[in-house]
């Protein structure tokens, strides 16, 4: 590792040394392709994100993809209902590593007002990782463009070496995740205990 | 627009076998609605729409009500003989109403710019009797939304061009509309859990929850 002392000196010089590590995570920080899709009305937010009034190209994430297969992101926002999970594991299933997942509204981080329906999935993470969350109803533009801001915070501090690389450079790791099956009441299984435990609850 | 009185005795005349009842509604709108029978519903509906003082041409909504069994509770005077001497004696009769499910049409007419018109139909009861007529081959309209009341109520819409569920998925069991559907048991984590969430969730607890002590509130 370079010394962040003379990197900087250099860089007086004209001289610019990096890491093959950070230039590596700089462009795909400053890329990160969303898969075009929306549930509800964090939908509507998002494309408001990505319209000039708040623009998100200032971020390099403007390029909302028609397919998933071209995707790094899937911006999960709105509602999802058990009917429409199984499809959303498959799309995530269908996008090329490195890929990323945002949680977008209360719905769905955990299901929000229609937590206590019998149709409404009570949060994606029961099925997918996420990786940024946005709590609201609807978050406004700019809590989106703070979300896809922490995600490049995110990327650009990955290590590629060492047990905490991303599951993209790990072999060992399985990049697919199982998509849920129709059942007579719920999806089968109801969470997939790899990605999502209940926290243990105490109260008194 | 003729009165519902009126409309009734036409219809008596045109439909002879119908049974046909107006149920009053006591709210300030005072939307009444026609009772109609199933066996006759669909030529009833089939003369609102063609008959040239109506020609009630647009279904509006088809909405769907459950009615779950209901006791009735009832205060009768009895004539009771006590120590030779006879008194009046109140008491009280229950007696349960069996359930049906419901189905309530609003329709219009686009062409004489009147309505609504509310027809309601009942099924027998909420097991096996839940067949009613379709009106889609009617107005064409009511189609998704009798399919959404077959799909959350299960009333089964005879000579409907293509019943399917359609907001549940194929596999689906059971409808959730009804009053007394048992939703799955999904709430194993609630950050704020309150009422039947709270029974629910109670069980994924690793502590029992005791209730807490109140600190005595001194004056």
């Amino acid at each position: 590792m370079i010394d962040e002392g003379l990197k900087s000196e250099l860089q007086k010089q004209g001289v610019y040394v990096t890491s093959l590590q950070e230039l590596y995570n700089w462009g795909r920080a400053n890329s990160v392709w969303p898969l075009t899709f929306g549930l509800a009305c964090c939908a509507i937010e998002m494309m408001a994100a990505s319209m000039s009034r708040f623009d998100l190209a200032r971020f390099g994430a403007e390029v909302f993809r028609p397919s998933p297969r071209q995707a790094d992101l899937m911006i999960v926002a709105g509602t999802v209902t058990k009917k429409m999970a199984p499809l959303v594991v498959r799309l995530y299933n269908q996008m090329p590593e490195p890929k990323y997942v945002i949680a977008m509204g209360a719905c769905a981080i955990s299901g929000g007002p229609f937590k206590q329906g019998y149709n409404v999935l009570k949060g994606i993470d029961r099925y997918l990782p996420v990786d940024v969350a946005i709590p609201g109803c609807p978050p406004r533009p700019e809590a989106l463009i703070h979300a896809i801001m922490t995600l490049q915070e995110k990327i650009r501090n990955q290590k590629l070496t060492g047990p905490d690389r991303p599951r993209h450079l790990n072999a060992d790791v399985e990049g697919e995740y199982p998509v849920p099956a129709y059942g007579k009441h719920d999806l089968e299984p109801p969470k997939n205990p790899d990605v999502w435990q209940p926290p243990i609850m105490t109260r008194k | 627009m003729e009165t519902l009185e009126q409309l009734k005795a036409r219809l008596e005349a045109a439909v002879p076998s119908a049974k046909i009842e107006i149920l009053a509604n006591e709210c300030p709108a005072g939307e009444h609605s026609l009772l109609v029978d199933a066996a006759n519903g669909f030529l009833i509906a089939k003369f609102l729409r063609d008959d040239a003082q109506l020609k009630l041409d647009y279904c509006s909504n088809v909405t769907g009500v459950d009615w779950p069994d209901k006791e009735l509770t009832e205060k009768i005077k009895v004539k009771q003989t006590v120590d030779g001497v006879e008194k009046e004696v109140e008491e009280v009769k229950k007696t349960v109403r069996p359930g049906y499910l419901e189905v309530v049409y609003h329709l219009y007419s686009m062409e004489l710019k009147h309505g609504p018109v509310v027809l309601r139909m009942r099924t027998g009861n909420r097991v096996e009797q839940t067949h009613l007529p379709s009106l889609t081959p009617l107005w064409r309209g009511a189609e998704f939304q009798e399919r959404e009341i077959f799909d959350l109520y299960g009333v089964i819409f005879d000579g409907h061009p293509d019943l399917r569920r359609i907001l549940m998925w194929d596999e689906f069991v059971g409808f959730p509309m009804r009053r007394d559907y048992v939703e799955p048991d999904d709430y194993e984590y609630e950050p704020t859990p309150h009422d039947e969430v709270l029974d629910a969730a109670k069980k994924y607890y690793p502590v029992e929850v005791k209730a807490e002590v109140k600190p005595e509130v001194k004056a």
